[in-house]
Protein backbone atom coordinates (compact mmCIF):
# COMPACT_ATOMS: atom_id res chain seq x y z
CA UNK A 1 0.00 0.00 0.00
CA UNK A 2 1.42 3.76 -0.88
CA UNK A 3 2.09 6.10 1.70
CA UNK A 4 -0.86 8.35 0.65
CA UNK A 5 -3.09 5.09 0.11
CA UNK A 6 -2.83 3.87 3.63
CA UNK A 7 -3.82 7.58 5.00
CA UNK A 8 -7.08 7.60 2.89
CA UNK A 9 -7.43 4.11 4.51
CA UNK A 10 -7.03 5.41 8.05
CA UNK A 11 -9.08 8.25 7.11
CA UNK A 12 -12.36 5.77 6.10
CA UNK A 13 -11.98 3.60 8.74
CA UNK A 14 -12.25 7.00 11.30
CA UNK A 15 -14.93 7.78 8.78
CA UNK A 16 -16.66 4.43 9.77
CA UNK A 17 -16.09 4.81 13.46
CA UNK A 18 -17.82 7.88 13.92
CA UNK A 19 -20.62 7.16 11.80
CA UNK A 20 -21.39 3.99 13.53
CA UNK A 21 -21.35 6.10 16.82
CA UNK A 22 -23.92 8.45 15.18
CA UNK A 23 -26.41 5.70 13.96
CA UNK A 24 -26.02 3.78 17.01
CA UNK A 25 -25.10 5.86 20.32
CA UNK A 26 -28.78 7.49 21.28
CA UNK A 27 -27.37 9.84 23.98
CA UNK A 28 -27.32 13.76 21.68
CA UNK A 29 -23.75 14.65 23.35
CA UNK A 30 -22.12 11.25 22.10
CA UNK A 31 -23.87 11.71 18.97
CA UNK A 32 -22.24 15.37 18.44
CA UNK A 33 -18.82 13.75 19.74
CA UNK A 34 -19.14 11.11 16.72
CA UNK A 35 -19.84 14.14 13.75
CA UNK A 36 -16.79 15.71 15.29
CA UNK A 37 -14.74 12.41 14.72
CA UNK A 38 -16.18 11.92 11.17
CA UNK A 39 -14.71 15.77 10.38
CA UNK A 40 -11.24 14.66 12.04
CA UNK A 41 -11.52 11.71 9.36
CA UNK A 42 -12.23 14.20 6.22
CA UNK A 43 -9.45 16.57 7.58
CA UNK A 44 -7.20 14.07 7.39
CA UNK A 45 -7.78 13.46 4.29
CA UNK A 46 -7.49 16.92 3.12
CA UNK A 47 -3.90 17.05 4.38
CA UNK A 48 -2.90 13.91 3.03
CA UNK A 49 -3.89 15.19 -0.48
CA UNK A 50 -2.28 18.03 0.24
CA UNK A 51 1.04 16.39 0.99
CA UNK A 52 0.98 13.93 -2.15
CA UNK A 53 -0.60 16.17 -4.72
CA UNK A 54 0.98 18.57 -7.50
CA UNK A 55 1.37 22.01 -6.13
CA UNK A 56 1.79 20.84 -2.01
CA UNK A 57 3.29 25.11 -2.23
CA UNK A 58 -0.68 26.34 -2.66
CA UNK A 59 -1.23 25.00 0.90
CA UNK A 60 -4.93 24.45 -0.71
CA UNK A 61 -5.19 21.07 1.86
CA UNK A 62 -4.16 23.41 5.01
CA UNK A 63 -6.15 26.08 4.67
CA UNK A 64 -9.19 23.98 3.82
CA UNK A 65 -8.68 22.07 7.04
CA UNK A 66 -8.32 25.47 8.90
CA UNK A 67 -11.32 26.61 8.01
CA UNK A 68 -12.71 23.14 8.32
CA UNK A 69 -11.62 23.56 11.92
CA UNK A 70 -13.31 26.84 12.73
CA UNK A 71 -16.40 25.58 11.78
CA UNK A 72 -16.65 22.64 13.53
CA UNK A 73 -16.09 24.67 16.55
CA UNK A 74 -19.22 27.00 15.60
CA UNK A 75 -20.82 23.70 15.03
CA UNK A 76 -20.06 22.08 18.19
CA UNK A 77 -21.35 24.76 20.38
CA UNK A 78 -24.41 25.70 18.74
CA UNK A 79 -25.37 22.01 18.72
CA UNK A 80 -24.70 21.51 22.87
CA UNK A 81 -26.45 24.62 23.36
CA UNK A 82 -29.18 22.97 21.04
CA UNK A 83 -28.86 20.33 23.53
CA UNK A 84 -29.39 22.09 26.20
CA UNK A 85 -32.18 23.82 25.24
CA UNK A 86 -33.98 20.24 24.39
CA UNK A 87 -32.76 19.35 27.94
CA UNK A 88 -34.78 22.29 29.67
CA UNK A 89 -37.51 21.09 27.58
CA UNK A 90 -37.60 17.45 27.86
CA UNK A 91 -35.24 15.94 30.87
CA UNK A 92 -33.55 13.92 28.91
CA UNK A 93 -30.73 14.00 25.87
CA UNK A 94 -32.18 10.28 24.84
CA UNK A 95 -32.79 10.67 21.04
CA UNK A 96 -35.15 7.93 20.91
CA UNK A 97 -37.38 10.02 23.70
CA UNK A 98 -37.69 13.15 21.99
CA UNK A 99 -39.76 12.12 19.56
CA UNK A 100 -42.21 15.09 19.50
CA UNK A 101 -41.32 16.42 16.02
CA UNK A 102 -41.47 12.64 14.12
CA UNK A 103 -43.48 12.77 11.20
CA UNK B 1 11.24 5.40 11.59
CA UNK B 2 8.11 7.39 9.75
CA UNK B 3 6.48 3.85 9.24
CA UNK B 4 6.60 3.24 12.38
CA UNK B 5 5.61 6.36 13.81
CA UNK B 6 2.50 6.30 11.30
CA UNK B 7 1.61 2.95 12.52
CA UNK B 8 1.69 3.63 15.83
CA UNK B 9 0.08 6.38 15.43
CA UNK B 10 -2.60 5.21 13.22
CA UNK B 11 -3.15 2.14 15.76
CA UNK B 12 -3.77 4.63 18.48
CA UNK B 13 -6.55 7.05 16.25
CA UNK B 14 -8.26 3.54 15.61
CA UNK B 15 -8.44 2.22 19.22
CA UNK B 16 -9.10 5.47 21.08
CA UNK B 17 -11.97 6.12 18.12
CA UNK B 18 -13.12 2.46 19.12
CA UNK B 19 -13.71 3.74 22.72
CA UNK B 20 -15.11 6.54 21.71
CA UNK B 21 -18.31 4.92 20.42
CA UNK B 22 -18.28 1.75 21.46
CA UNK B 23 -16.37 1.49 24.88
CA UNK B 24 -16.85 -2.01 25.89
CA UNK B 25 -16.79 -0.76 30.13
CA UNK B 26 -18.27 2.76 30.34
CA UNK B 27 -21.13 3.92 28.95
CA UNK B 28 -20.70 7.55 29.97
CA UNK B 29 -20.16 10.49 27.74
CA UNK B 30 -17.19 11.93 29.86
CA UNK B 31 -15.50 8.64 28.81
CA UNK B 32 -16.46 8.91 25.01
CA UNK B 33 -15.46 13.16 25.37
CA UNK B 34 -11.90 12.10 27.07
CA UNK B 35 -11.23 9.33 24.56
CA UNK B 36 -12.07 11.96 21.95
CA UNK B 37 -8.83 13.85 23.16
CA UNK B 38 -6.48 10.88 22.52
CA UNK B 39 -7.75 10.11 19.28
CA UNK B 40 -7.04 14.26 18.65
CA UNK B 41 -4.08 14.01 20.12
CA UNK B 42 -3.02 10.93 17.87
CA UNK B 43 -4.93 12.32 14.84
CA UNK B 44 -2.24 15.57 15.58
CA UNK B 45 0.69 13.27 15.13
CA UNK B 46 0.02 12.16 12.28
CA UNK B 47 -0.36 15.90 11.19
CA UNK B 48 3.11 16.93 11.97
CA UNK B 49 4.38 13.08 9.99
CA UNK B 50 2.55 14.77 7.17
CA UNK B 51 4.45 17.94 7.74
CA UNK B 52 1.34 20.50 8.62
CA UNK B 53 2.75 21.68 11.78
CA UNK B 54 0.70 24.48 12.26
CA UNK B 55 -2.46 22.42 11.95
CA UNK B 56 -1.15 20.05 14.59
CA UNK B 57 -1.18 22.65 17.03
CA UNK B 58 -4.02 24.10 15.92
CA UNK B 59 -5.59 20.83 16.09
CA UNK B 60 -4.48 20.28 20.20
CA UNK B 61 -5.71 23.66 21.22
CA UNK B 62 -8.51 23.87 19.59
CA UNK B 63 -10.18 20.48 19.82
CA UNK B 64 -8.31 19.21 23.17
CA UNK B 65 -8.59 22.86 24.52
CA UNK B 66 -11.98 24.71 23.52
CA UNK B 67 -13.55 21.63 22.57
CA UNK B 68 -13.53 19.50 25.12
CA UNK B 69 -14.08 21.95 27.81
CA UNK B 70 -17.33 22.88 25.72
CA UNK B 71 -18.24 18.86 25.91
CA UNK B 72 -17.24 18.49 29.32
CA UNK B 73 -19.30 21.60 30.94
CA UNK B 74 -22.30 20.44 28.97
CA UNK B 75 -22.11 17.02 30.03
CA UNK B 76 -21.41 18.50 34.06
CA UNK B 77 -24.93 20.84 33.33
CA UNK B 78 -26.73 18.29 32.60
CA UNK B 79 -28.22 15.52 34.91
CA UNK B 80 -27.28 12.21 32.87
CA UNK B 81 -28.13 8.77 33.49
CA UNK B 82 -25.89 6.00 31.75
CA UNK B 83 -27.11 5.18 28.87
CA UNK B 84 -28.76 1.48 28.38
CA UNK B 85 -26.68 -1.00 26.00
CA UNK B 86 -28.90 -1.70 22.91
CA UNK B 87 -29.40 -5.48 22.15
CA UNK B 88 -27.97 -6.27 18.63
CA UNK B 89 -30.75 -7.69 16.60
CA UNK B 90 -29.71 -10.21 13.80
CA UNK B 91 -30.32 -7.52 10.89
CA UNK B 92 -28.22 -4.97 12.88
CA UNK B 93 -25.47 -8.14 13.10
CA UNK B 94 -26.49 -9.04 9.44
CA UNK B 95 -26.05 -5.48 8.01
CA UNK B 96 -23.07 -4.46 9.82
CA UNK B 97 -21.22 -7.57 8.33
CA UNK B 98 -22.36 -6.56 4.47
CA UNK B 99 -20.54 -3.26 5.13
CA UNK B 100 -17.44 -4.59 6.50
CA UNK B 101 -17.27 -7.10 3.73
CA UNK B 102 -17.66 -4.07 1.14
CA UNK B 103 -15.70 -1.91 3.13
CA UNK B 104 -12.89 -4.16 3.27
CA UNK B 105 -13.62 -4.92 -0.72
CA UNK B 106 -12.94 -1.46 -1.35
CA UNK B 107 -9.75 -1.07 0.71
CA UNK B 108 -8.40 -3.77 -1.70
CA UNK B 109 -9.90 -2.40 -4.77
CA UNK B 110 -9.35 1.61 -5.31
CA UNK B 111 -5.86 1.88 -4.14
CA UNK B 112 -4.73 -0.80 -6.89
CA UNK B 113 -7.23 1.04 -9.27
CA UNK B 114 -7.03 4.39 -8.96
CA UNK B 115 -3.43 4.55 -9.29
CA UNK B 116 -2.97 6.89 -6.37
CA UNK B 117 0.17 7.89 -5.86
CA UNK B 118 1.57 9.59 -8.48
CA UNK B 119 4.43 11.12 -7.53
CA UNK B 120 6.45 10.96 -3.75
CA UNK B 121 5.71 13.50 -1.18
CA UNK B 122 6.59 16.98 -2.02
CA UNK B 123 9.54 18.75 0.42
CA UNK B 124 7.41 21.61 1.12
CA UNK B 125 6.45 22.33 4.64
CA UNK B 126 3.09 23.58 5.79
CA UNK B 127 5.11 26.85 7.22
CA UNK B 128 3.50 29.03 9.61
CA UNK B 129 4.39 32.19 7.96
CA UNK B 130 3.26 31.43 4.45
CA UNK B 131 0.17 30.39 5.72
CA UNK B 132 -0.41 33.66 7.52
CA UNK B 133 0.67 35.33 4.55
CA UNK B 134 -2.08 33.53 2.43
CA UNK B 135 -4.59 34.14 4.92
CA UNK B 136 -4.32 37.47 4.69
CA UNK B 137 -3.88 37.77 0.75
CA UNK B 138 -5.53 35.27 -1.33
CA UNK B 139 -8.03 34.01 1.26
CA UNK B 140 -8.72 37.44 2.88
CA UNK B 141 -12.20 36.99 2.11
CA UNK B 142 -12.88 33.50 3.48
CA UNK B 143 -10.96 34.44 6.47
CA UNK B 144 -13.42 37.19 7.43
CA UNK B 145 -16.23 35.44 7.00
CA UNK B 146 -15.44 32.77 9.07
CA UNK B 147 -14.94 35.43 11.82
CA UNK B 148 -18.93 35.87 11.04
CA UNK B 149 -19.72 32.63 11.22
CA UNK B 150 -17.92 32.46 14.48
CA UNK B 151 -19.57 35.17 15.87
CA UNK B 152 -22.48 33.44 14.63
CA UNK B 153 -22.36 30.56 16.38
CA UNK B 154 -21.39 32.50 19.48
CA UNK B 155 -24.75 34.58 19.96
CA UNK B 156 -26.68 31.41 18.95
CA UNK B 157 -25.18 29.32 21.33
CA UNK B 158 -26.02 32.02 24.18
CA UNK B 159 -29.27 32.36 22.41
CA UNK B 160 -30.65 28.88 22.45
CA UNK B 161 -29.11 28.03 25.98
CA UNK B 162 -30.39 30.62 27.64
CA UNK B 163 -33.31 30.36 30.29
CA UNK B 164 -36.68 31.06 28.94
CA UNK B 165 -37.79 34.26 30.54
CA UNK B 166 -41.20 33.89 32.05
Amino acid sequence: MGELARYLVLAALLFGIGLAGVLTRRNAIVVLIGIELMLNAANLNFIAFWRHGPHPEALTGVMFVLFAIAIAAAEAAVGLALVIAVYRHYRTTNLDQIEEMKG
Amino acid sequence: MQDILFYVFAALTLVCGFLVVANPISRSPVTSALFLVLTIVSLSGLFVLLHAFFLAAVQIVVYAGAALVLFLFVIMMLDLKAEERRRITRLGLIGGGLVAVAMAWLFRVVPREAALVASGPAHVEGSTPALGALLFTQYLLPFEAISLVLVAGMVGAILLSRKEPS
